[in-house]
């Protein structure tokens, strides 16, 4: 087990170096210009001058160059300076962003937080629904209560979160009062105060996020739990006189958990990538904004990194979903 | 609901206020929405709308110009013009006097050092600076004692008012930025993001795209200003959402240009929480007619060339015909409601200079008609579209992809199809269309296309400069690397020598003069620019903020000294 993890690790490095290169590539071949937003007001030859400025005017195997020195090199030893107090990076360019003239990593940082408490929180809430509506959905299987769960996960499924995030600001905020439509990133929670406010201003976001991940997870689990629910095993362990919940909760529930957890591991690489039309709809600008709003700016290093970093975490999570596969079922290791 | 009555009604009250509370900080927090979201406070360094207005908070410059146009003093002493002997009889300088007692939000005193170095800062030539342009034709920047610099031009300067005039060129502290010149411009973050001003409100925290967090600055030189302690410029999101946090649940307070369908804005102030605010600048949508032949057959470097005039635009009639077959008060309902009009002009204000001209303003295809067939314009084959020895009315309409944009090109294009010409519609992405690339055959410099739509403007309230876009060697073409701001290729030796005359006259009645002339030229006698729409902007202000007035001339931002909070 451990040698398939150490193998599967360094096979990754060369996939991740592949995957920088394209994205670079991509982005390179991508029509459009960090100018374009600038006014037209601003003579041509003004621009070309902060063209050069930004370090366009560069061939492009040094940029690349340069990106991976800078990104594999000049930001972990910031990371190492900013723990420890050392000062090794000191003097050494750092990713630099062209909107915003100033480091990437400082901004991602800065996002950081809203998007975890928002899309983390609307991941966790989300699968917290999603696991007993899908439990019980299978149990009993068109029921009433199956039916209507179908209907949800299925609205869920089918309903935008540009209509769904509009929907309930009107309802909630314009014709209710209760909740704030625009998210404060500047609150700080210090006091019950606070607390309260946080929590008023997550519940829409989070909610609409949520109705998302519970339709698709619950459809993962209905399914997984009707699989094995007709296997003779259930059959025996009903026939010794194990309870109903032991029967249910106990054995198939863990069997049921192992394709499941596998879809929640590989979800987890897009909570970091941020929900770029919810995080837009109710402002929370956390990374999906970021991302969005560097790619309508051609903001390249930006795009360049945000992307990167997704593509990091999704290589790594692919890795945690098989090495949780052979935990959770023994039938299944890779030595 | 008109400018006017509220306009009376904000100084009314602002007169009403200023004497009620006296006291810097009294009315607590404002928020204020803007849609998208300023990157950077340094406006040297983006040159984006969002970033200047922003910035014009924290920074000013020694003059901006108020919601009429005219010029107004913020750091300087008076406006220096010719007469007061401020500017040269040569037009050759200027000097600006400072006003006395003036200090930075960090204590310090602000001089003449720091206007001339950011004028320095500006022209480095490794800086990258955005507002490069206003700096144009500036020889030297002179200290002349520490309350007045003189600006030296190297020829005559009718308009010496580009530098340290306007929201784009305000001025930035010395002692701040004198490690971030040249090329270090873009590795000062903590400068670019925190600048120190002379403004009411000084930086807090800035979060880049997202949030600044501002307080009133303890310097400001108006110990009674400005009346909130706190301010929130919130960016992000969208124009609908940003109306809607003013207009509708009032979490805010101002909301910037209101990009929006007529009839939404008109639903969200029905919820009674606040008021959408109209003003009109020079903003024009426009169709620019190509003069050159933009056909495929033609080989690379020759294709839309002066090498090779267009076909059938080149002939004065079609371009007539074109401009009188389209119906711009319907385009105007239709695309902009409150926050458009319908024009003839290319210069439409301000005011000194708007030619006013109504001659396009009814529809007219049976006039249109009248006069292709006239012209020798007929259906010869039979297959709907005129032509002429052989040569079809057959056009391709190009601009960017914009819901408004492509209602326009569908209606244009029907209007166009009952005199005869037929259209084909094409829209590239902005960031394409107007990314200036010269390795893209798609923007709108290179303009491969007969017609192509889109809005253009000019800074300030002189519009020299632009008038001058359009002389024969501004055309973008190989040699240029297809930069060039003469778009149509236009070239009249009488336009180029009115030009240059408007360069040689101070006096602004002959000026306004001049420039009449000239935007009749190009819009009602020749027709290369068919103007559409004169586009005003529209933002929001809730209720209980008084004080705002809607500049179109500056940044909006402009008196954020002079708000404050309507009491119940």
């Amino acid at each position: 087990m451990l040698t398939y993890t150490i193998r599967r690790l360094v096979l990754s490095v060369p996939t991740l170096l592949f995957i920088s290169l394209v994205i670079f590539l991509l982005l390179e071949l991508a029509p459009g210009d960090p100018m374009a937003q600038v006014p037209l007001t601003v003579p041509p030859e003004v621009k070309e001058r902060m063209r050069e400025a930004l370090g366009l005017g560069e061939p492009t195997h040094i940029r690349f160059g340069k990106w991976m020195y800078q990104f594999f090199v000049v930001e972990p030893m910031m990371l190492i300076d900013h723990i420890f107090g050392t000062a090794l990076a000191e003097g050494q360019q750092r990713v630099l962003s062209w909107q915003f003239r100033s480091p990437v990593m400082d901004v991602i940082i800065q996002r950081m937080p809203q998007t975890l408490w928002v899309v983390a929180m609307s991941y966790v809430v989300g699968i917290l629904i999603a696991l007993p509506i899908g439990i019980y959905s299978a149990y009993r299987q068109y029921s009433l209560f199956d039916q209507a769960g179908t209907f949800i996960t299925m609205v869920g499924y089918s309903v935008p979160p540009f209509f769904s995030g509009v929907l309930v600001i009107v309802i909630f905020s314009v014709q209710l009062g209760w909740l704030p439509s625009i998210y404060d990133t500047t609150l700080e929670v210090v006091d019950w105060e606070t607390f309260k406010k946080q929590i008023l201003q997550m519940v829409m976001p989070v909610m609409v996020l949520a109705l998302q991940t519970t339709a698709q997870i619950s459809r993962f689990m209905r399914a997984s739990m009707l699989d094995n629910l007709n296997q003779d095993y259930v059959r025996t362990a009903r026939a010794k006189g194990l309870s109903e919940w032991a029967v249910v909760m106990v054995h198939v529930l863990r069997n049921s958990m192992i394709p499941v957890v596998t879809v929640i591991a590989l979800g987890v690489p897009y909570i970091f990538g941020g929900a770029i039309i919810t995080e837009q709809i109710f402002k929370v600008n956390g990374l999906g904004q970021l991302l969005i709003t560097a790619i309508q700016a051609n903001d390249l290093p930006m795009v360049q990194t945000v992307t990167f970093m997704i593509a990091v975490l999704i290589v790594f999570f692919n890795i945690v979903a098989d090495v949780l596969y052979g935990v959770l079922d023994p039938r299944i290791r890779y030595d | 609901m008109t400018l006017k009555p509220i306009l009376l009604g904000a100084t009314a009250l602002a007169g009403f206020a200023s004497m009620a509370m006296a006291e810097r900080g009294a009315d607590g927090h404002v928020n204020v929405i803007y849609w998208q979201a300023p990157s950077i406070m340094n406006p040297y360094l983006s040159g984006g709308t969002k970033e200047i207005e922003a910035a014009s908070l924290v920074i000013e410059p020694l003059g901006r110009y108020n919601e009429k146009g005219e010029m107004v003093p913020y750091l300087a002493e008076e406006i220096p013009t010719v007469e007061n002997g401020g500017v040269a009889e040569d037009l050759k300088s200027i000097t600006w006097k400072i006003k006395p007692g003036l200090k930075w939000s960090d204590g310090t005193a602000f001089t003449a050092t720091d206007v001339k170095f950011t004028a320095d800062y500006c022209m480095n030539p490794e800086g990258g600076c955005a507002q490069l342009a206003k700096f144009e034709g500036v020889e030297s920047v002179e200290v002349i004692d520490d309350l007045t610099v003189k600006v030296n031009f190297a020829d005559a300067q009718p308009n010496p008012y580009g530098p340290f005039m306007g929201g784009q060129s305000p001025i930035i502290q010395a002692a701040q930025y004198a490690e971030c010149t040249g090329a270090r411009a873009s590795e000062c973050a903590e400068e670019n993001f925190a600048p120190i001003g002379t403004g009411p409100f000084k930086v807090d925290e800035f979060r880049p795209n997202d949030v600044i967090s501002l307080s009133a600055n303890p310097e400001y030189r108006d110990p009674a200003k400005p009346a909130f302690a706190t301010m929130t410029f919130k960016g992000g999101g969208d124009a609908t959402a940003a109306g809607r946090a003013v207009l509708e649940t009032g979490e805010f307070d101002y909301a910037w240009n209101l990009q929006l369908a007529p009839d939404v804005i008109a639903n969200m102030e029905e919820a009674g929480q606040g008021e959408a605010l109209a003003a009109f600048g020079t903003l024009v949508e426009r169709i620019e007619v190509n003069l050159t032949n933009p056909s495929p057959d033609l080989p690379e470097g020759e294709r839309a060339t002066a090498a090779h005039p267009h076909p059938f635009l080149t002939d004065p009639d079609v371009r007539k015909a074109l401009s009188m077959a389209i119906d711009r008060v319907l385009l105007t309902e239709i695309g902009y409601g409150q926050a458009g009009r319908p024009t003839c002009d290319w210069v439409p204000g301000p005011d000194a200079y708007a030619a006013n001209n109504t001659h396009c303003l009814e529809q007219d295809i049976a006039g249109a008609n009248a006069l292709l067939d006239g012209a020798g314009w007929i259906d010869s084959d039979g297959d709907g579209i005129r032509d002429k020895d052989g040569v079809e009315l057959s056009l391709l309409f190009q601009t960017s992809t914009n819901a408004v944009r492509q209602d326009f090109q569908a209606l244009i294009k029907q209007w166009w199809s009952e005199i005869g010409v037929e259209t084909e519609l094409r829209n590239i992405s902005a960031s394409v269309f107007f990314g200036g690339d010269p390795g893209s055959p798609d923007t709108f410099q290179k303009f491969y296309a007969d017609v192509e739509m889109y809005a253009n403007l000019f800074d300030g309230t002189d519009p020299q400069n632009y008038l001058a876009s359009r002389t024969c060697d501004k055309a973008p073409r190989p040699a240029t690397q297809w930069q060039g701001e003469n778009i149509n290729r236009f070239c009249d030796p009488a336009y180029d020598e009115l030009v240059k005359e408007l360069g040689r006259t101070a006096e602004l009645s002959k000026r306004a003069e001049i420039a009449i002339k000239l935007n009749n030229m190009i819009t009602k006698e020749q027709n290369v620019i068919i103007p559409l729409v004169h586009r005003g902007r529209v933002s929001a202000k809730s209720n209980t903020l008084g004080g705002v007035i809607l500049n179109v001339w500056d940044t909006e931002l402009w008196n954020a000294a002079d708000w404050y909070r309507i009491k119940e």
